[in-house]
């Protein structure tokens, strides 16, 4: 098969993906005409399967303020959100959504996005979500907010207590919110069906994330990793479309190990796999090519990240259950990256560098975020104790543009990568001599 | 009777006392004894106390502890005070802790509490997640839920099973604590000058690093020393302080705000001893049914409550109508998200009310106050002059 062949194939869930959010986008732009109902929520913890249940459609404000990132548009709307009083000390995805908001509120592909008809505060994993939705509130009088709050895994584990918690909350708040917005009687069974195209999707995902355990591996798990699962993610888990999606890349990811290739990057694919890395924190959206191209001219392949367990740590078999609707969206949430206590969080991490064979360890660290950032240090010496690989560490921000040094990231970035070519010499010459 | 003055001395050893001599003291006379450490804003200390045990407020380490170790632990970015606290447990302050409990407050407190998992750091830590839902069947049973951990925690250290009858001893005990400590801010609310904000703040803090038993003695004291004269009225304006509820500001920063012009009237530095507003029922068959009513039915507002429904911004407008205050100086630490975010709508707020306002942001080991001393100097006599 030719190179071009391969690509073409790549492409194919590539163009997929883009004709979901193209489709996506432009319902959301002839929302109020046509009279469907628009609910903002998270990311992490989220309720997508029961918002489409009642033919509503979900607004992901991060994703809106990353998307901003990567189009340039945050720094202004970031200073936009400054001027009217908020801190330069605070998460840049919610000044970038105010100061969008406060320009009109256009979305990614340059249409407006309609306001919200519910904001549904899926509280988990971050503290800052529920500052952001009281902001929101404010900025959106009189539209009703549905709280759900998700307990943290203080002990490292989820009890019935916390499930029965949650599903209180979705029976007695958050369904009934749903119910008078949307005028729709909430339909489980619906509901029920829907659950099971997330799990088949999550099989899907799971496995295209977990061919990176190949060597050399198919895929970037966090530079490609976060284009894999912005479906799944976001606006389509549930649906039929996702399956397709992942059904395409999962064939296209098991072409490529069977020909033995490397990663797709933006300049093609990747000849050499030379270093292979676990990466700890978000990315940064503003320079994402320029901080992607810095791997990628090293030879490193990003093989497990944590970020890509933000929206589901589908890979520690977690599915969604169509048997048991409400308290497998429960443990779902629950089971966020971002909801696990910081030692579950060094164990997969750990478990991770060992099952993907990786050469070391890297921490993004990202100013604006304190549920990633804040014990990140720690995290990194327990990962150097337990596993022995070098760790790195850089500084960056998710779509604050002042707080991303190009210079910087890349001189550390290449004593580091060097660092690790010399330790794989040594290790070569160690084998050798036994 | 002791001297108000000498009352005032030891409670500002006691206050900046990191480590935590009394409590430490006071469990080493008994065997059952425990120590538990909480960190800003609230914990329901009454099931501590009823459990044999001393709550220990862990407000940082301020400006009295050089941070050396703590910076090797947290980027640039993130507020001061989880590193002096980090730095506190490797300098072996809170040795003879037997648990932490961390407040839902933010996630920094949150990631802390797997810090001291990490590190086995006393016998529990314990992240105590608050309810954002106020039914009580909902929110209410969670929160009993939160108690009764912290309860099995306590058990599995010193086997003291809590009745009933102790931990409604304990609410009698936290509430006569309540009263008095808004009794002395009631005294100060007709004369401020009586006590400054900087000796409330000491006598304040004193209390949650010693038996409540002994601060309710002191706090009485005080509310008696205070029916007489003290002090001279001065030509102040009347100032809420918002915002530092849980790093803490430098005493020279409190010193700085009253020396500009302000009596601070009201304040949030130690929310955790005012957080539930009023007596909590003390003579019920089910103390932790009255626990979580407390929580859901009068708890004062602040940044880790979720407010839609009662907004904290509007709250803060009547707080500061009841002081008769003529403005208020947001407060808040650096890299601060739930107050710093808080911010604006409250400030917001204010404007509609026409009620002035500047702010500020600190570190707690901040050791320049000039240009704050200015703008609150600045902010008086603009009150002062139009007012
Ligand atoms: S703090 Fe982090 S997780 Fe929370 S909203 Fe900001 S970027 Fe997202
Ligand atoms: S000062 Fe603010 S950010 Fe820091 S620990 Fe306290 S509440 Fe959290």
């Amino acid at each position: 098969m030719s190179k071009e062949q391969h690509e073409a194939i790549k492409e194919n869930s590539m163009l997929i993906q883009k004709e979901m959010l193209a489709k996506q986008f432009k319902e959301l732009s002839t929302a109020t005409e046509l009279g469907k109902k628009v609910v903002y929520t998270f990311v992490p913890g989220n309720l997508t399967e029961l918002i489409l249940s009642f033919d509503m459609l979900p607004v992901y404000p991060e994703i809106n303020a990353l998307q901003s990132g990567m189009r340039k548009k945050s720094a202004d709307y970031i200073r936009d959100a400054e001027k009217i009083g908020y801190s330069e000390d605070v998460c840049t995805y919610v000044k970038c959504d105010i100061g969008m908001m406060l320009n009109g509120n256009i979305g990614p592909t340059g249409e407006k996005l309609p306001p919200p008809d519910l904001l549904l505060l899926s509280y988990t994993g971050c503290f800052t979500f529920l500052k952001w939705f009281e902001n929101l509130e404010r900025l959106y009088p009189g539209v009703p907010v549905a709280m759900l709050h998700t307990p943290y895994q203080e002990d490292g584990k989820i009890s019935q207590d916390q499930v029965d918690y949650m599903v209180k909350q979705m029976n007695e708040e958050v369904i009934p919110k749903m119910e008078m917005v949307s005028g729709k009687k909430f339909d489980l069974e619906r509901l029920s069906k829907m659950l099971v195209n997330s799990a088949k999707a999550e099989d899907l995902l799971v496995k295209v994330l977990e061919s990176a355990k190949h060597v050399p591996s198919p895929i970037d798990a966090y530079f490609a990793g976060v284009y894999y699962i912005g479906p799944i993610f976001t606006a389509f888990r549930g649906t039929e479309e996702a399956v397709e999606y992942y059904t395409e890349l999962w064939k296209e990811v098991q072409e490529r190990m069977r020909l033995g290739l490397g990663p797709i990057t933006p300049e093609g694919e990747l000849k050499e796999e030379k270093f292979r890395l676990v990466v700890e924190g978000p990315p940064n959206w503003t320079n994402f090519r320029e901080f992607w191209k810095i791997f990628y001219d090293m030879g490193a392949v990003i093989v497990a990240s944590s970020y890509t367990k933000v929206g589901g740590v589908y890979d520690q078999g977690f599915r969604h259950d169509p048997n048991a609707p409400l308290e497998s969206l429960a443990k779902y949430c629950m089971g966020v990256y971002t909801n696990l206590n910081l030692p579950q969080r060094v164990d997969l991490l750990e478990k991770y560098v060992e099952e993907y064979k990786a050469d070391g360890f890297l921490i993004n660290s990202i100013k604006s975020c304190n549920s990633f950032s804040a014990g990140q240090l720690m995290i990194m010496r327990e990962i150097e104790q337990r596993s022995g690989v070098p760790v790195g560490f850089i500084e960056s921000d998710l779509v604050d543009p002042r707080y991303f040094s190009y210079a910087n990231i890349k001189n550390r970035l290449e004593s580091y990568f060097q660092m690790l070519g010399q330790r794989k010499i040594i290790m070569k010459q160690v084998e050798a001599e036994i | 009777m002791k001297v108000l003055e000498e009352i005032l001395q030891e409670c500002e050893l006691l206050a900046f006392d990191l480590n935590f001599s009394r409590a430490k003291q006071w469990k080493s006379e008994d065997p059952k004894r425990i120590i538990v450490g909480y960190l800003p804003i609230y914990v329901p200390r009454e099931i501590i106390h009823a459990a044999n045990g001393i709550s220990v407020g862990i407000m940082g380490s301020g400006d009295r502890k050089q941070i050396i170790k703590g910076d090797a632990y947290y980027q640039s970015y993130i507020c001061h005070l989880p590193r002096g606290i980090i730095e506190m447990a490797l300098d072996n302050n809170l040795d003879g802790f037997d648990g932490f409990l961390f407040p839902a407050i933010c996630d920094c407190v949150r990631n802390l509490s797997g810090m001291f998992k990490l590190s086995k750091k006393g016998k529990f830590q314990r992240y105590f997640d608050y309810p954002q839902n106020f039914d009580p069947n909902i929110g209410g049973t969670f929160y009993k839920q939160e108690i009764g951990k912290v309860i099995d925690d306590m058990f599995a250290i010193n086997g003291i099973k809590i009745t009933s009858e102790a931990i409604n001893h304990s609410i009698g005990l936290y509430n006569k604590n309540r009263f008095l400590i808004e009794k002395i801010y009631e005294i100060r609310q007709a004369a401020p000058w009586k006590l400054t904000a900087v000796e409330t703040y000491y006598i304040l803090r004193a209390g949650q690093v010693i038996p409540v038993e002994e601060h309710n003695e002191i706090l009485e004291q005080v509310v008696s020393h205070l029916q007489n004269e003290r002090g001279e009225p001065m030509d102040n304006i009347r100032i809420v302080v918002s915002g530092s509820f849980c790093e803490q500001p430098p005493i020279g920063l409190i010193k700085s705000i009253e020396l500009a012009g302000c009596y601070i009237v009201e304040d949030d530095f130690m929310l955790g001893s005012r957080w539930i507003q009023g007596d909590i029922n003390a003579t019920t068959d089910n103390p932790l049914e009255a626990l979580a009513d407390a929580y859901i039915n009068q708890s004062t507002f602040s940044s880790a409550y979720y407010d839609v429904g009662n907004p904290k911004g509007k709250r803060l407008v009547k707080l500061s109508k009841e002081r008769d205050a003529d403005g208020i100086i947001f407060c808040a630490a650096s890299f601060c998200d739930p107050a710093l975010l808080d911010r604006p709508e409250m400030q917001k707020e204010c404007d509609l009310a026409g009620i002035p306002h500047i702010n500020f942001q600190f570190h707690e080991n901040t050791g320049q106050f000039k240009v704050i001393k200015e703008q609150a100097g600045t902010f008086s006599d603009s009150i002062k002059l139009w007012a």
